[in-house]
């Protein structure tokens, strides 16, 4: 099967993070038409027309947004590039980051271009020091191309960018935590209503999109909006890339068609389960979607097939367990995480997770009881319904699914007090 | 004021390009640390008076973020990723490998500190799990042979 590739057809490219390589491979031919031929809203037209939605995880139209922060006239307004990965089993936008950083550049100016902006930031997290360190390197060089700066290509336009380093938070990926962030603030999300569209970065009108959803607005003002609406699904359009990781055979990225089967991506793509084994359970988006069983597997990538299961497309990370692996001690795990990076702002989520984590713990260890099961999911119900931001809303549902999926494995562990899988 | 002139003024070019001097904590924090390794009470006074802001409020920024430490810290920083697919593909195997070898347990450093030893979160690499990071490096598919080669490399 031959599917296009868009935001990662330069990666393979030796030296791909540099602008002459990206200029010969028909880099900033959207930026240049864009200032020679368009008018803003004829730009925001074409985002529109195109079906691109963000592929942070939430999904909202991205022309949508961009008209919201056009028509606000309050001035300056801000684009700002969420380049704070840190959904555990993604690691696309790194990727992207180091190997193809001027798509990202472009992606943005053309943004700023659309909107009004003059300034943008890519808030990348503090551990991709690499990455941070690549960007800062393109962004000088497209300022000394004048592909940045002050008239940019002669044109009467201002654009420049900041590199703005994170510094190990999960809760900043959050689109109001990571503006809080970028004000110098502990990443406490903020209340939505104001959305960060009319009220984000110093109050003022801020355009947030993750660094896949910036790579592709290039390539789709190049090749139309039409060519971008044909590919993948109807209402989620385009190629998504995948992060497939675990006991897979061939772990790695995978730019494919939106809604295609996650089977087909495990099996095809994938080379199906490592060491021969079994398939036992996926998380397809994140280790916040919640996980899948071997039966729900033959399903596409799409939020509406994967919402009914109980699970979400996320930033599409896919992490594959293999028949070998206690999923309790995958619950655990994973509570730990989200009692880790809870911010502590709410008390469902703060509360929830820090007591599900020790009853986990209790579990784990062989102290638990039949009820506990019983308040896990009292205590994941309520996080769910009641929290305040997106991390508290989504982090019960690893364990939550995991109950769902796997009771037996936690009643080896209730009833008979150990592991049945013995590889803690 | 413990801080040099030369860092107070580069502190103070940070405050300037930002619409005001608090959006420039985070870059100042990792400003200052990078030329004194940690960042001690004092010197977290100095950059609240620099900057304008209550000191309380520069504490309360520091301690929220993991990657701004308040005490002193080894030469070099080994970060093992434990989260679910690092897990899956034997991170419990990386962290006895790196405790025999550095004769630390997690959270501690060497007596020479020249390492220190953190568990850390999904580090964004986990088609190459195993993977740990040292200092800014990541190294990926990671074994038992592989540590022991990239230790030698940091001194």
């Amino acid at each position: 099967m031959d599917y296009p590739s868009i935001t990662l057809r330069n990666i393979k490219e030796p030296d791909s993070h540099k602008i002459n390589t990206y200029l010969k491979s028909g880099g900033y031919k959207g930026l240049t038409r864009v200032l020679d031929d368009m008018v803003p809203e004829e730009v925001i037209g074409s985002i529109k027309r195109s079906g691109l939605r963000g592929r942070g995880g939430a999904s909202f139209p991205t022309g949508l947004k961009w008209e919201f922060a056009r028509r606000d006239r309050n001035f300056p307004k801000y684009i700002v590039c969420n380049a704070d990965e840190g959904e555990p089993g993604t690691f696309k936008d790194r990727i992207l980051i180091e190997k193809d950083p001027f798509a990202i550049i472009e992606g943005m100016t053309i943004a700023g271009f659309s909107v009004g902006a003059e300034k943008g930031y890519i808030y990348i997290r503090g551990e991709y020091v690499k990455g941070a360190e690549i960007l800062r390197k393109a962004i000088k060089e497209a300022k000394e191309k004048n592909f940045l700066g002050k008239n940019i290509q002669g044109k009467d336009f201002n654009f420049d960018l900041d590199v703005y380093m994170g510094a190990g938070s999960y809760i900043c990926g959050e689109e109001t935590a990571l503006i809080e962030s970028l004000e110098g603030n502990v990443g406490y999300s903020r209340i939505k209503p104001p959305f960060p569209i009319n009220v984000g970065l110093w109050d003022k009108p801020t355009v947030l999109n993750n660094v896949e959803t910036f790579s592709l607005v290039a390539p789709i003002i190049v090749n139309g909006d039409e060519w971008f609406s044909n590919i993948g699904a109807r209402d989620f359009p385009g190629t998504m890339i995948y992060s497939l990781s675990g006991h897979v055979n061939k772990p790695g990225l995978y730019e494919l068609p939106t809604g295609i089967n996650l089977k087909t991506i495990i099996y095809e793509f994938g080379g199906g389960i490592k060491d021969g084994k079994k398939l036992k359970a996926v998380f397809p988006g994140g280790l916040s979607s919640g996980c899948l069983n071997e039966n729900e597997i033959d399903i596409p990538m799409d939020h509406k097939a994967l919402a009914k299961v109980g699970s979400m497309l996320g930033s599409g990370a896919i992490i594959v367990i293999n028949d070998e692996t206690c999923m309790v001690e995958i619950a655990r795990r994973g509570m730990k995480f989200f009692r880790h990076e809870s911010c502590g702002k709410c008390v469902p989520c703060r509360e929830g997770t820090f007591w599900i984590s020790k009853i986990m713990l209790r579990i784990v260890n062989g102290e638990g009881k039949k009820e506990d099961l019983d308040l896990i999911k009292d205590l994941g119900q309520g996080m769910k319904t009641a929290a305040f931001c997106g991390l508290g809303l989504a982090a019960a549902n690893p364990v939550l699914s995991i109950i769902k999926n796997f009771p037996k494995d936690f009643e080896s562990h209730i009833n008979d007090k150990k592991c049945a899988y013995n590889n803690k | 004021m413990e801080l040099s002139p030369k860092l107070i003024k580069e502190i103070n070019e940070l405050a300037d390009a930002c619409p005001n001097k608090k959006g420039a904590l985070l870059p100042v924090l990792y400003l200052v640390q990078k030329e004194y390794g940690f960042l001690s009470e004092s010197i977290l006074k100095d950059i609240a008076f620099i900057l304008n802001i209550p000191e309380v409020f520069v504490f309360g920024v520091t301690t929220f973020y993991t990657m701004f430490h308040t005490s002193e810290q080894a030469k070099n920083i080994i970060s093992v990723c434990t989260n679910i697919t690092c897990s899956l593909l034997g991170s419990e195997h990386i962290i006895k490998t790196l405790e025999n070898i550095l004769k630390i347990k997690p959270g501690e450093m060497t007596k020479d500190k020249k390492f220190s030893l953190n568990l850390v979160e999904c580090l964004g690499s986990c088609g190459t799990a195993p993977v740990m990071m040292v200092n800014g490096d990541l190294h990926e598919n990671l074994t038992e042979e592989k540590i022991k080669r990239i230790l030698d490399t940091y001194k």
